[in-house]
């Protein structure tokens, strides 16, 4: 998507100044890294052709993004490096201590040994402190790098793909596997290195200092070894279950607030609570059964080693009785091996954090590897007339077995507006997804001005088309932001003549008017004034072709009928797909469209249909008492998704 | 949240800049609303509220026994723990001197017995103390859990208009999670913290009270060095979660209206939006982590300065004669213990400070009275707990917001088994009848009642015996088909439960159903039809049988042929009870007993059908356009 510029530093949207106002500032770093996100592939690697570990592979992926901070992750490793030795020499230095100058009432000796057990405990801190301070920009830059490519990479991928996949999930694989690769990448793994090369120095100090109490600690690290592999299996199934479990309670937490007018009519409160209760009885109890797992594996955890002081102190003075050890070497054993206690634990810990970020990995990579099958094709339209026409088009869900719309047709001349009209199911709402690309047709073709779609660069096209659908999504910003999805320039002036055209004036007596915030974090709107909004949105862009789904659905007559004269003169000049459950929608158009069971049936004016096809005056007539009475929409309440979403949604 | 947030959220308009967060003032585009700040104090970061306190306090009391044994099994474990250094010093001081002249291994023998004594009362307290500890966190949060939800359940539907339900399921959710992570890795941590810290400096000073004040200068250190932190990290961390939560909210809304977004070719805006937001979620993170890169080497240099000092100082002790290499050795174990749960304490701020505001949040919300009492001593409505179905509104007053009243003084009066259909345009109170109807909401003045007595002086479960209402929201809950149709009475069978289906013509979708019956829905009804839906909710509502049957444009997705079916099936289901039917269809109003056509919340015409359409006025007219469009 060539046309696409990629995000300058500063941020200014290109044109949007007045319109849409500054967004968040960019760091250079992040701009000049990942600025161009959207209009480039991802930078993963490529899934290696040869691996020896396929668990690896995935983490292996993002070494692209470790990059960048190459020098920063190196020198993580080796100040971790230097801080681990100094930490080993501490105990040594206490030993030649004890074993010199205390043993030998040596004082200048005390003080030069003294001030380097001091200068090597600054040292070891002072590396401390480096490795944290440099590696906090590299981890937590390249997680950005990796959350901000795979976000572009889902916005590119079709709307066939997000119908397979909950929002809940992908934010999951957003946020918590992607830090979880993260600590593995600044954490784990270096400590798994470090931790396993303290053990084996120390060990090695150890068994050189007194091989028999150096047995000893050996014997003793392996059942805490064991001890910490197993229990960490148990704890991460456990924690697994837990992880599940509160997912249920979340999910009867949200129906009971989604269905909270329906559980007050019937008065089923308890009724609802019982359920609750059960799902979090459940949780309680695998709850409790991790706290007697941690209960005991921590205690062993802290006794093992308790247990080694003993006998080392036994063994220990034995041997320092028999001088075969040094008073000096016995307290440098005893704190060196109390230092071994934390690496020797982590072990298990660290093994099933690497095993998680593999996972993770995974997981993130599963998106990444995701086809995006809606590309660019080479034509560019500069001067559209704006005919439409559909040729032979089929089309199939990717998981369906059978056809939603087979060999369609139907041939919109530039300017003119056709009403769709058709019952549950027929396919009215899938028509309308294939006319931007949304989905692609799976048999036949569209073409506007004799282009087929496909052919043209995606951004024209769906600036060439503009719908407004039903379900009216908006989305928490501003009403302004809201209304210039598709044209970021638009001037004041053209925002309320769309709001006028769409009947939104309410949008005056908002708060804050054209700046309140609305969407889900702010006011709440009916579900009539979202469609009022939603159709603002599409006449903004001025397209030459516009899809209006059943977008007047949840209005009252009156508001209906203001719109349907507003947007007669809207339409003028327009190519227009209107999908229609009522009489008086239907005669904006100039012909009428009858879908049935997928396919076009009849075409014809309104008066031809009602005369000549009994099925079209009988969905119709019977349809126009719906909305005879003076009914309205309900402020503060939104209309369900009518009948004709069910496609895409049932693919959920 | 900005300091002037949480006081402006109540102003007009014309406020509306102050009332902005920080954030927001560089987010143009976000709008402007009024801030949740005011479910949190300022001093979040701070100590508990009374208000937390309290609730605290009041889930705590049950366990007050409990408590006492855990604050002797700690003390215990904590005394044991201290006391194996001090042993070791006894074993090298006393016990090698005598080995080393030959002389008996008593004093080792000894020593090296208390210290296993030590170990096994240690491993046993400590067990105790973690199992018991866990099981009052475990109890305590199910509890919270049972009480707040049962609090949401409670409360009136205004309240969670206002509330919003993004803010209840995060309540629930996130903000409870919060204690439990508290509960997990927090409580018992800083215990033993602050009882180690407090015993290892007793035992220093009673070992070498000249080396215990040099250890424990350091703690003036330790206490700068924490002051600091603490201020830093609550503000940090604070911005660490708007942050995130933006980044989070962003990327919902994206993947949530990626339909929208694709066709409105939105992605380079979004795009830019994302990359700004991760980016300050990115920076503020790395200034929490620095914040981190300084403590903890900041503890472990003053306990490294201070071992050093212990070493030096301590040598020259020992050359002096005035202290043992094992009183030596005792200090450099003690220090040990000492610093090593300081960096921990670091840590657990954090989710400390996560867990008190989400406390805060909670009892915030366990404070909410609810706007629709159940009364307190009920009156039975009849012997056998069925009405007769008599409503009347008499004189009844209601108004969203004072001062703009909806319907400024309502008579109605609907006798037993009649169906009557309202008819009006915007905003002439039809919902809001049925919103009172079914004590949604209470009037604010007059009196709503069934059978007599006011709908305020019946218990919940009578009223919602013999009040139902169904609207056009049509919620379908997890679980089976059949679960949802029992939804209306649980103790139904399922021949019951089918009889309910065939009657309102659901029968036939639900058999064609992959399990017929038992046809797992899944979430919010995602794989039934919106026409579907509706039918399974008047199922629901027709097993519930209701002494008044409130339908709320309740048939408004029926497409003609499932319609023409309810319509017949309403006319043998409405035979012998009340019925309120708000429609847009006037085949559905043909069939009620009685029309009332309403203007801003005031009845204008009011009888039969054909009687009004004799009459000529606002009915009649409807009626003569829709028989005009059928023709």
């Amino acid at each position: 998507m060539p046309s696409r510029a990629p995000i300058a530093p500063t941020a200014p949207h290109d044109g949007g100044q007045a319109s849409a106002g500054s967004a968040v500032p960019i760091s250079t770093e992040v701009a000049v890294l990942y600025g161009d996100a959207l209009t480039r592939q991802p930078a993963v690697a490529p899934r290696p052709q040869h691996s020896l570990d396929h668990h690896m592979d995935n983490l292996l992926r993002f070494r692209p993004y470790l990059k960048p901070y190459a020098t920063r992750f190196v020198l993580m490793v080796v100040f971790a490096l230097a801080s681990t030795l100094a930490g080993i020499v501490t105990p040594l230095i206490t030993r030649r201590i004890i074993d010199g100058p205390i043993a030998h009432s040596d004082r200048p000796g005390l003080f030069t040994l003294g001030a380097a057990a001091i200068g090597i405990g600054i040292v070891e801190a002072l590396f401390m402190f480096w490795r944290r301070w440099v590696v906090a920009r590299a981890t937590l830059g390249t997680e950005t790098g990796i959350r901000l490519d795979l976000y572009a990479k889902l916005q590119r991928l079709p709307l066939g793909f997000h119908a397979q996949w909950e929002s809940g999930q992908l934010l999951s694989r957003i946020m918590n596997d992607l830090s979880t690769v993260r600590r593995f990448l600044g954490f784990g793994m270096l400590f798994l290195l470090m931790n396993f090369l303290q053990i084996v120095i120390v060990t090695t100090l150890l068994m050189r200092m007194y091989w028999p109490l150096g047995l000893v600690v050996i014997v003793a690290a392996l059942p805490i070894s064991a001890l910490c592999l197993v229990n960490q299996r148990r704890y991460t199934r456990l924690s697994r279950a837990i992880q599940d479990q509160n997912g249920d309670v979340a999910s009867v937490v949200e129906e009971s607030v989604h269905g909270l007018r329906v559980i007050k009519a019937f008065g089923r409160s308890q009724h609802v609570y019982r359920g609750f209760d059960r799902k979090s009885t459940t949780l309680y109890r695998t709850s409790m059964d991790r706290v007697r797992l941690t209960s005991q594996f921590w205690t062993f955890l802290e006794a093992i080693p308790g247990l080694t002081l003993i006998v080392v102190l036994g063994l220990g003075a034995l041997a320092a009785s028999q001088h075969r050890l040094s008073l000096g070497t016995l307290v440098a054993f005893i704190t060196l091996m109390m230092s071994l206690i934390w690496p020797v634990a982590s072990l298990g810990f660290l093994l099933s954090m690497s095993q998680d970020a593999m996972t993770a990995a995974d997981r993130i990579c599963e998106i990444f590897d995701s086809p995006e099958t809606i590309t660019d094709g080479p034509e560019h339209l500069d001067r559209v007339a704006g005919g439409l026409t559909f040729d032979d088009v089929s089309f199939r869900y990717p998981d369906g077995d059978d056809d939603v719309l087979h060999h369609l047709d139907l041939d919109i001349p530039a300017g003119q507006t056709v009403a769709l009209v058709g019952g549950t199911g027929s396919g009215k709402t899938t028509l309308t997804a294939l006319v931007p690309r949304l989905a692609d047709v799976t048999g036949g073709a569209i073409r506007i001005d004799g282009v087929d779609i496909r052919d043209l660069e995606v951004v024209n096209l769906r600036s060439i088309v503009a719908t407004a659908f039903e379900d009216a999504t908006l989305f928490s910003m501003s009403v302004r932001e809201n209304l210039t999805l598709g044209r970021p320039d638009a001037t004041d002036h053209e925002i309320w003549s769309a709001i006028d055209t769409a009947q939104a004036g309410f949008v005056r007596d908002l708060p804050w008017g054209l700046e309140t915030r609305i969407g889900e974090q702010g006011m709440s709107l009916s579900g009539g004034q979202r469609q009022r909004l939603a159709l603002a949105r599409a006449v903004i862009v001025q397209p030459r072709i516009l899809v209006l789904d059943d977008t007047l659905s949840a209005l009252d007559m009156e508001t209906e009928a203001l719109v349907e004269a507003a947007l007669r003169r809207v339409l003028v000049g327009v190519t227009a797909i209107v999908v229609a459950h009522r009489a008086s929608t239907v005669l904006l158009a100039d012909r009428v469209a009858m879908l049935q069971q997928g396919t076009i049936t009849h075409v014809g004016t309104h008066s031809e249909l009602l005369a000549t096809v009994p099925e079209y005056r009988e969905l119709l007539s019977a349809d126009y008492d719906a909305e005879a009475a003076m009914a309205d929409a309900t402020p503060g309440r939104s209309r369900t998704a009518g009948s004709s979403t069910a496609g895409w949604e049932s693919q959920r | 949240m900005s300091d002037n947030s949480g006081s402006t959220a109540q102003k007009a308009p014309g406020a509306a800049s102050t009332s902005a967060t920080e954030a927001d003032q560089e987010m143009a585009w976000r709008g402007v609303a009024n801030e949740e700040a005011a479910e949190v104090s300022q001093r979040a970061s701070g100590f508990l509220k009374a208000r937390s306190r309290a609730l605290l306090w009041d889930l705590l009391r049950p366990y007050k026994p409990l408590v006492w044994l855990l604050i002797a099994m700690v003390l215990v474990e904590n005394m044991a723990r201290l006391a194996s250094p001090w042993l070791v010093r006894r074993g090298i001081d006393y016990g090698i001197p005598p080995l080393m002249a030959g002389g008996s291994p008593r004093y080792l023998i000894e020593t090296v017995v208390a210290m296993a004594t030590a170990l096994v009362i240690q491993v046993i307290t400590r067990i105790t103390f973690l199992r018991i500890s866990g099981r009052i966190g475990q109890d305590l949060l199910l509890e919270l859990r049972r009480r707040v939800f049962r609090h949401f359940q409670s409360l009136d539907v205004s309240f969670h208009d206002r509330y919003t339900s993004g803010r209840v399921v995060s309540r629930m959710t996130n903000d409870v999670d919060a204690i439990a992570e508290l509960m997990e890795e927090g409580f018992d941590g800083l215990i033993s913290a602050v009882l180690t810290l407090v015993g290892t400096s007793i035992m220093l000073l009673v070992m070498d009270w000249r080396l215990g004040l040099i250890c424990l200068t350091s703690i003036i250190f330790v206490a700068l060095l924490g002051r600091w932190f603490a201020r830093e990290s609550s503000r940090t961390f604070r911005k660490v979660r708007n942050a995130s939560a933006q980044v989070i909210m962003q990327f919902v809304e994206t993947m949530t209206g990626i339909k929208a977004v694709q066709s409105y070719r939105r992605e380079p805006r979004n795009q830019e939006i994302f990359t700004g937001l991760s980016d300050r979620y990115r920076g503020i993170n790395v200034r929490s982590f620095r914040l981190f890169a300084i403590f903890m080497p900041g503890i472990a240099v003053i306990g490294n300065i201070t071992i050093g000092m212990v070493l030096l100082v301590g040598g020259l002790f020992v050359i002096r004669g005035w202290a043992t290499v094992g009183v030596l050795a005792a200090f450099l174990l003690y220090l040990r213990q000492f610093f090593e749960p300081l960096g921990q304490i670091g840590e657990f701020y954090n989710t400390f400070q996560s867990a008190s505001s989400a406390l805060e949040k909670l009892s915030g919300v366990l404070d909410e009275q609810p706007g629709v009492p159940e009364p307190s001593d009920p009156v039975a409505v009849a012997d056998d707990g069925r009405a007769q179905g008599r409503v009347d509104l008499d004189h009844v007053v209601f108004s969203y917001a004072a001062g703009r009243p909806v319907l400024p003084d309502l008579d109605l009066h609907i006798p037993a088994g009649q169906t009557v259909a309202l008819v009006g345009t915007t905003g002439a109170g039809k919902t809001t009848i049925a919103k009172l109807l079914s004590r949604f909401y209470d009037p604010t003045s007059g009196s709503v009642e069934l059978d007599g007595t006011s709908l305020e002086r019946l218990s919940d479960a009578d009223l919602r015996r013999n009040i139902t209402m169904v609207t056009q929201e049509n919620f379908i809950f997890n679980g089976t088909v059949a679960d949802n149709i029992a939804f209306g009475r649980p103790d139904a069978s399922r021949a019951e439960i089918r009889e309910a289906a065939r009657t309102v013509g659901a029968e036939e979708f639900i058999r064609a159903l992959p399990d017929g019956y038992d046809t797992d829905v899944s979430q919010r009804g995602g794989r039934l039809s919106a026409g579907q839906r509706q039918l399974v909710a008047f199922a629901r509502a027709f097993l519930a049988d209701p002494a008044v049957l409130i339908l709320d444009e309740a048939t408004s997705s029926l497409d003609i042929p499932s319609e023409r079916l309810v319509q017949r099936a309403l006319r043998t289901i409405l035979a012998d009870r009340t019925a309120i039917i708000i429609a847009h269809r006037l085949s559905t109003v043909e069939i009620a007993d009685r029309v009332l056509v309403l203007e801003h919340g005031r009845i204008i015409e009011d009888g039969a059908p054909a009687e009004l359409q004799l009459r000529g006025g606002r009915y009649a007219d409807l009626h003569r356009a829709w028989e005009a469009s059928l023709a």
